[in-house]
């Protein structure tokens, strides 16, 4: 395992180095200590590697990965895993607003709390938040899962495409044109698998799910409440 | 006599209201029967104060010209020379705005690459992402990051030669924007990963930063994503340009795009579009005293657009302070958008050449604005990219032609005191003096 100390070597030198690994590298291991909150730690990473991250961290912290497993031993600023392509993010603390923004791949795991509007603009990846999540979350989601273990904020889900949420707890309320769904088999063994990836001890029958009632997808002037 | 006293009663000819006019009855009758805001595409079409209200001094015995086709007048711009390990060099300080597939069908993408490529400019993507076909047929791309991120992938940043966040668009301040279910075909819809025929909204704000001091860290992680590589520009609608320069630049942007409310765009309201933003002509010199209250003129390149059409436009922007102009309408129309040559195809559309702008329906006669397969085939992305590389390299022409004539062997020698202004209102916004004068309104030490 190879230790980087933020604080000494700089964000500019953590990244150069994590962004130079490549699919075949045998530096496979990575610890970075002293992150005292930094931003965009460990983003536009392409490679299968394992970077654990002691301490909390700012804005963006592992943005845009790619196949990389990054863990961080704290909290997370605004935005982590924003567009993250594929690989896994875990979380052991609280996240910032925008969680998950604009996610394409992979599982972003949060084991404490995320602020709103996480999975904003979601298009693929899969959320799993052992916590509470905050309003306006999911907000035009496009597709992916998000699966949350507590309660959820005001306006879940508004203007949602075809992501597919799951909460467990309470919902404060329903955005525009989102809906509670009936769950199926399909979406049970969706969220057994995804629960038993983000080391979560839920049981997929507890939850319910939500979706796009699907009213906006074409203008309406029928509509125009909503809009 | 009662009949001859009336067959003499003057009759007072048929009088339209200038409030209620026939265009805005129009309007009224379109609205009751539709209940649908009117969308369309392209920029203001109302008269506004532009390039034209000003007009270039040229030589005279204190300023001497030089010889046109035998002296040189550069035209070349670097963008990006603040922080950017590999700054764009360009030829012409003439760039291609962003416009998306989906909005523009792929062969015109491709045929705005092959033109800029040839006239030795940067073409720009849009809000869909990046097509293989036009990175590869443009030399330098300009790669936009949207807030409703379609097509956004961290490869695909890596391989553009700048990054331009869009925070804003002349022909729609603050607004987002739609592509109707008409245009989003399968490849479009793979694109930006949604279903096939639905309508696709463009959220009006970045999903994952606010203000400009979450910019500056979002402008850092871009940096740190292509290693600090590429410029990125910061893209602004021209409504405060004052403070939004200000705030772009202390955020950390290597580039100001400014674009005028007759900057076109895809697709919005009608409403939007000729009722919110200002002039080009407003909006370049409260940018450029931004950049000079911060030392940065010249530093932090300023690319202007909305509405530029010719040599004589590009000449003005840069005497008035900008390093380059970009151009989207008018790079359509040198493709051949609007040509007379369908106008029995406009007039089945209920328009006619010249005025077609329902860009979103995604029935261009031209093949350019839309993603029917039957209409694209009418469109040759070479013979495209020619007519486009003609285009740009008549418009420099032009603005050379002028700035020898003012004595300038760079454009971007050219200056505001080679002006004078026709009118007060370009007067006041381009800050030159009035025709005959030696007086702007709002000069200073000077009282009106």
């Amino acid at each position: 395992m190879l230790q980087f100390d933020l604080k000494k070597c700089g964000l500019r030198s953590l990244n150069s180095a994590l962004q130079e690994q490549k699919e075949e590298t045998n530096q496979t291991s990575w610890e970075v200590i002293n992150p005292k909150g930094s931003h965009s730690i460990a983003v536009g990473i392409d490679a299968p590697i394992e970077v654990n991250i002691k301490g909390s961290t700012g804005y963006y912290c592992g943005g845009m990965n790619q196949q990389a497993n990054i863990t961080v031993k704290g909290s997370v600023g605004p935005g982590v895993a924003e567009n993250m392509m594929s690989g896994k993010v875990v979380i052991e603390g609280d996240a910032s607003q925008y969680a998950g923004a604009t996610g394409q791949g992979g599982l972003l795991v949060i084991k404490g709390n995320a602020s709103s509007r996480c999975g904003i603009s979601m298009k693929g990846i899969n959320i799993v938040v052992h916590g509470n999540i905050g309003h306006m979350s999911a907000f035009m989601a496009q597709s992916g899962n998000l699966i949350v273990c507590g309660d959820a904020g005001d306006a879940l889900g508004d203007s949602l495409y075809e992501a597919k949420l799951f909460i467990r707890g309470s919902v404060k309320s329903l955005g525009t044109d989102c809906e509670q769904k009936e769950m199926r088999p399909e979406h049970m063994e969706l969220l057994k698998q995804l629960l038993s990836e983000a080391e979560c001890d839920a049981k997929p029958e507890e939850f319910k799910r939500y979706g796009s009632a699907r009213k906006l997808y074409n203008f309406n002037i029928d509509n125009s409440d909503a809009y | 006599m009662d009949k001859r006293k009336k067959s003499i009663i003057p009759l007072t000819t048929p009088r339209y209201s200038a409030t209620f006019s026939n265009d805005v009855n129009s309007d009224i009758r379109r609205a009751a029967a539709t209940g649908i805001y009117d969308i369309r595409g392209g920029g203001a079409k109302r008269k506004l104060p532009t390039f034209d209200d000003l007009l270039f001094l040229g030589a005279s015995i204190s300023r001497y010209p030089l010889e046109g086709y035998r002296e040189k007048c550069e035209t070349n711009v670097k963008i990006g020379t603040r922080y950017a390990k590999n700054p764009i060099e360009l030829d012409i300080p003439i760039t291609i705005a962003g416009m998306s597939f989906g909005a523009l069908s792929g062969p015109a993408k491709e045929a705005l690459g092959r033109g800029a490529s040839a006239a030795g400019t940067s073409t720009t993507t849009g809000d869909g992402g990046m097509t293989p076909e036009e990175r590869e047929h443009s030399t330098k791309l300009v790669y936009q990051y949207l807030p409703s991120r379609y097509g956004m992938n961290p490869d695909d940043l890596r391989k553009a030669d700048a990054i331009e966040i869009v925070i804003g668009q002349g022909a729609k301040p603050g607004g987002g924007g739609m592509l109707l279910g008409q245009k989003i075909s399968d490849r479009v819809a793979q694109m930006r990963n949604l279903p096939t025929g639905i309508d696709q909204r463009s959220a009006c704000r970045h999903p994952d930063w606010t203000g400009p001091d979450d910019l500056e860290i979002k402008i850092q992680e871009l940096r740190e994503i292509t290693a600090w590589k590429v410029p990125v520009y910061v893209k602004l609608a021209g409504a405060r340009p004052y403070y939004d320069t200000t705030l772009a630049v202390k955020a950390g942007a290597d580039a100001i795009v400014l674009d005028g409310m007759q900057g076109g765009t895809a697709a919005t309201q009608d409403v939007f579009i000729e009722h919110v933003g200002q002039p080009t002509l407003a909006i370049v010199r409260p940018a450029v005293k931004a950049l000079e209250d911060l030392g940065m003129h010249r530093k932090v390149q300023l690319i202007l657009s909305g509405g530029i059409r010719n040599g004589a436009d590009v000449a003005k922007a840069i005497a008035l302070g900008a390093d380059a102009v970009a151009i989207g309408s008018a790079a359509l129309v040198a493709l051949g958008d609007n040509d007379p040559i369908y106008e029995e195809e406009y007039n089945k559309l209920g328009t006619t050449a010249g005025a077609y702008d329902d860009w979103h329906e995604g029935m261009d006669p031209a093949g350019i604005t839309t993603q029917d397969p039957e209409l694209i085939k009418r469109f040759d992305p070479k013979e495209g990219g020619r007519r486009l590389m003609n285009y740009l390299k008549v418009m420099t022409l032009e603005a050379q032609t002028i700035a020898r004539a003012c004595g300038k062997n760079h454009l971007h020698n050219l200056e505001p005191e080679d002006l004078v202004a026709l009118t007060m209102e370009a007067a006041a916004m381009a800050q030159v003096p009035l025709a005959g004068t030696s007086w702007y309104p709002g000069k200073p030490g000077t009282s009106y």
